[in-house]
């Protein structure tokens, strides 16, 4: 088993790496005025990585597909979120769509 | 405390401010199971506390215990979690004007970006609502989590397998209920599809985390498709606001 003086080490390396990706977007805005271009695509970039999150975190799971309920789930919220559910309702839906079908037996 | 919960609710409205607790509820469950998972995989106690103090990241701490629990090298699990969240770099130029001027607020927003507060965060039409939305999702998850994983770490195996309440699929549902009005507008609908096709494709041969980034292909691909046509004339902050949302 790894050691704790290792284990302290990794999470603080791991930490201090995941702040400075976080710190570099807010530190590097303050030196430069972007465009209102810029600024769009920034904002598009965000949204196209929280699509790909989505994707990939309903369908697979360890580069795999992640069987029926999960896809399923996220599936029954997505069509409350378009039409205009309320959030609660698309979040608890998605999570009882996917337990219930566990419960039935589908993986 | 209650006269917070009366501020916050007039500052976001009673709807907003159900949703982010809603999704802090969620995230703390969620913390317990990672408590739990790492103190039952042979792991020390004060291991899943740190990381979720000092990374706060719940991809990347899953990744980082699984890969150490499994015997894995400590620098591998190191860079696979690194890699897992090298997304915040674009995440941070979006949305870091939410963070308000000087060194300690913009420390700490960044430290409590991840991808909930980021959807929330961009879900908002005006300055305002985006940096309290922000600030309220980011400190509560942050200690609903921290909460969470200790209740975990301590309590053992009873909510180890968040599966059975369906949590793992309440999350891609509630970034993809924060973004789909986002989606609204073409050129971004464009490059979220094209996005996903990339990360899917390339998923089963890349390791985690790379997909998602290799997603931003998909917003060349968009740009090449709409040069600088008609479509998008000067961009005023008003039609900024209005793209976001």
């Amino acid at each position: 088993m790894t050691s704790p003086l290792v284990l302290v080490v990794a999470t603080v390396v791991l930490g201090a790496g995941t702040f400075a990706f976080r710190f570099a977007g807010p530190a590097l805005r303050t030196r430069v005025t972007l465009s209102g271009r810029a600024e769009h695509l920034m904002a598009t970039s965000a949204v196209v990585l929280l699509a790909a999150l989505v994707a990939t975190s309903a369908l697979l799971a360890d580069g795999e597909f992640a069987g029926v309920a999960r896809p399923a789930g996220v599936a029954v919220g997505g069509v409350l979120a378009w039409r205009k559910a309320p959030f609660v309702v698309v979040v608890l839906a998605a999570a009882a769509t996917a337990a219930g079908l566990r419960l039935l037996g589908v993986p | 405390m209650r006269s917070i919960w009366r501020t916050l609710t007039s500052r976001l409205g009673p709807g907003l401010l159900r949703d982010i607790v809603l999704v802090c509820a969620a995230d703390g469950l969620v913390g317990a199971s990672f408590g739990a998972i790492t103190v039952g995989s042979g792991l020390p106690l004060w291991l899943p506390m740190l990381l979720s103090l000092v990374v706060f990241a719940g991809a990347a701490q899953f990744m980082f215990v699984g890969l150490i629990a499994s015997g894995g090298n400590p620098i591998a699990a190191v860079v696979a979690g690194l890699v897992v969240n090298a997304r915040h770099v674009p995440f941070g130029f979006a949305i870091g004007d939410v963070f308000g001027r000087g060194l300690a607020r913009r420390a700490a927003g960044a430290h409590l970006m991840i991808d909930e507060t980021v959807a929330f965060a961009l879900a908002q039409r005006d300055s305002d609502r985006r940096r309290v939305a922000f600030w309220t999702c980011g400190i509560g998850l942050f200690v609903c989590w921290n909460v969470g994983v200790v209740a975990g770490a301590f309590g053992g195996t009873v909510i180890s397998d968040t599966d059975a309440f369906g949590l793992d699929a309440a999350f891609p549902a509630v970034l993809l209920a924060l973004v789909l009005p986002s989606l609204k507008d073409r050129s971004t609908r464009l490059a979220a599809a094209v996005g996903v096709v990339v990360a899917l494709a390339t998923s089963p041969v890349l390791p985690a985390g790379v997909p998602v980034l290799l997603a931003l292909a998909g917003v060349l691909v968009a740009r090449g498709g709409t040069p600088d046509g008609p479509r998008d004339p000067a961009p005023t902050p008003q039609s900024r606001s209005e793209d976001v949302t």
